[in-house]
């Protein structure tokens, strides 16, 4: 098995559409940002970071379910 | 009989790292399981367990190596970094199991697997170095690896994050003894498992963890302190389930 090949399995481990993995890393980076700086020790912070990566994975079994009837 | 004192694994917390790395490994071991079942009816026991031992002490290797750096990360950078990975792991069994359960892709089939495996194996020409079948111990070996580095990723970041890598292993213990004493008595693939309900279930946990995990290392303040990992659960649990119930009510009603 060549290097090449052990790299891909183990990004396969974690990246299978890559439009989930951005989405949720791009969400991870904003909403850390954003209510790390706006910390005020809210219990809000948490439930709403959690609302962003559900919404993050239904849109995106949604759209593969709409994309995979289409094709 | 004596009752086992769960304190010394870290007391009722342990539970769900030992029932998330019990689950997520067996998942993993079925199909390792498979794999070795295949050469070992075709190409022979011996390089078929040669080949799984090889990875194995491999496996073994790394985790000693490699294990004792994690305690000079610092805490919060460990959470953070470790939350994310699951986060995208987790993420990627659920996406699938849920897509699985709507019928947009086709069911994980270990009997299909066996069958493709099995007739590949026997196809594949004769090589053999010091009596050892190579192509049956490289793919035992290959499937060892890789299937034992998911379960070394799944137990070190379950358990790494909150101290609990003791219960985490012990549920990757756990898993294996059960798949290969199953193997052992049937000799045939795992194909009763329930496996996609088996990765609802382990995308949910992983996915949980994962979130849960980015929140301490943000040092973001969770409702019900630890308690947030069942309410976490579950609320992820309900939103695939309404999520797959609603992609089931489309494809029904489409043209």
């Amino acid at each position: 098995m060549s290097f090449k090949a052990i790299i891909n399995e183990l990004f396969g481990l974690f990246v299978d559409d890559g439009s989930l993995a951005v989405n949720l890393l791009v969400w991870t980076v904003c909403a850390g940002a954003t209510l790390v700086l706006l910390a005020d020790g809210g219990v809000w912070q948490a439930p709403l970071m959690t609302a962003g990566y559900l919404a993050i994975l239904i849109e995106n079994v949604l759209r593969s379910a709409r994309e995979s009837k289409s094709s | 009989m004596a009752e086992f004192d769960w304190a010394i694994i870290g007391g009722a917390a342990a539970g769900p790292y030992f029932i998330a790395a019990f689950l997520a490994s067996l998942v993993e071991f079925v199909e390792a399981m498979t794999i070795i079942l295949a050469v070992g009816t075709t190409r022979g026991w011996r390089p078929a367990l040669l080949g799984a031992a090889t990875g194995a002490v491999l496996l073994i290797v790394l985790v000693v190596l490699l294990g004792p750096a994690l305690r000079l990360i610092p805490i919060a950078v460990l959470q953070l970094f470790i939350g994310v990975l699951l986060l995208l792991f987790g993420m990627r069994w659920l996406r699938k199991a849920m897509l699985r359960s709507c019928g947009v892709i086709a069911l994980h089939d270990e009997v299909q697997i066996f069958d493709e495996e099995t007739k590949q194996l026997r196809d594949a020409g004769a090589v053999s170095i010091a009596g050892v079948d190579v192509i049956g111990f490289i793919t035992t070996f290959k499937a060892t690896v890789l299937e034992g580095l998911e379960v070394v990723f799944i137990v070190i970041a379950i358990g790494a994050g909150g101290g609990m890598l003791l219960p985490a292993s012990l549920g990757a213990a756990a898993a294996l003894v059960l798949v290969v004493a199953l193997g052992l008595a049937l000799h045939r693939p795992l194909a009763r498992v329930p496996e996609n309900a088996l990765k609802f279930t382990v995308g949910i946990l992983i996915t949980t963890f994962g979130v849960f995990w980015i929140g301490e290392g943000l040092g973001l303040a969770w409702p019900g302190d630890d308690w947030a990992l069942l309410w976490l659960a579950l609320v992820i649990l309900a939103a695939s389930l309404a999520t797959v119930r609603r992609v089931q009510v489309r494809l029904a009603v489409a043209p």
